[in-house]
């Protein structure tokens, strides 16, 4: 699934204007804990979460994400904006919560990642 | 009983890590960084740039994910429970090593923090998206090596191995 059909099927607004979201997105993770989130190792990623210190950003130098979409309208900071943009990294903020946000794209084919 | 002291050794890597736990060669560089008590702005640094420098040497994806989540998870104990303290990574050409030695207050009981689950992770910690009690197990099962030492009142020393094959 491109990354700009999923900004438009969860009504989201694209934080990082800079940075390219023409990519195709072949699965997605949803959690608020960093340690499941590193679990995530076996494929690219995109992250669903509620998360939105630092730390979150720091999981892209980690493992690999293609992208990170914030939920539940949870706004992060520009200096968060800033680190992500530095990395390449897509930030994607939707209203919905982790719940609707999974179930959408989860019924528009993007399958949950391996882990 | 409670154990002051923790081994682990991958069973696929026993001869060779042991061998290098005895004898603990020179490294062929080191990289050593501070880490400050719940500064959780910075924490996180120091593991990119040890999977940044391996990188730089080579070493496989697969093997550098396992050593920024190792690093990273202890790295971030660190930080969220004990006093500060800080990080060597000793490079090799086949392994990098890497020692964590802190402030403390050190853990009550090494196996009961090694359970999955298990955490003292307070309130602010958690809102940070930590405390799933996980961040140990997780280091095992990445490390080929992991050697923790702690005690209640004491610091805590942790230290950890990973073959580039
Ligand atoms: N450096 C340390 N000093 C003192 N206690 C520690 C240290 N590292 C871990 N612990 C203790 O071990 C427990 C388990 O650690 P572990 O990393 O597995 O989980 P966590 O840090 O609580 O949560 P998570 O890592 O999943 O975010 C901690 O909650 C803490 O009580
Ligand atoms: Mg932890």
């Amino acid at each position: 699934m491109n990354l700009k059909k999923v900004i438009k099927a969860l009504n989201g607004e694209l934080l990082t204007k800079d940075v390219n979201i023409d990519i195709d997105v072949t699965c997605a993770f949803g959690s608020d804990l960093i340690s499941d989130i590193l679990h995530c190792t076996k494929e690219p990623t995109l992250l669903l979460t509620g998360l939105t210190n630092p730390q979150v950003i720091r999981l892209a130098d980690m493992i690999d994400l293609f992208g990170i979409v914030f939920v539940r309208g949870k706004r992060p900071t520009d200096e968060i904006i800033k680190m992500a943009a530095k990395r390449d990294l897509p930030l994607i903020l939707t209203k919905f919560t982790l719940y609707k946000t999974s179930g959408i794209l989860y019924n528009s084919g993007l399958a949950s990642c391996k882990i | 009983m409670i154990m002051s002291e923790f081994w682990y050794y991958r069973e696929s890597k026993e001869p060779e890590a042991k061998k290098f736990m005895e004898n603990k060669p020179e490294p062929d560089y080191d990289l050593s960084y501070s880490i400050g008590e719940r500064d959780f702005v910075n924490t996180g640094k120091a593991s990119s740039e040890i999977k940044l420098a391996l990188k730089r040497l080579g070493v496989d994806n697969t093997i550098l994910r396992r050593v920024a989540i190792a690093v990273y998870e202890a790295e971030i104990n660190v930080t969220a429970h004990s006093r500060g303290g800080n990080i060597i990574a000793n490079i090799y050409d086949n392994c990098v090593h890497v020692v964590f030695k802190d402030n403390g207050p050190g853990m009550k009981d090494i196996n009961q923090s090694m359970e999955p689950g298990f955490s003292t992770a307070d309130e602010m910690i958690r809102e940070m998206g930590f405390g799933a009690g996980l961040g140990l197990p997780n280091i095992k099962k990445n490390a080929d090596v992991l050697h923790i030492e702690s005690q209640e009142g004491a610091n805590t020393f942790l230290e950890l191995v990973i073959f580039y094959e």
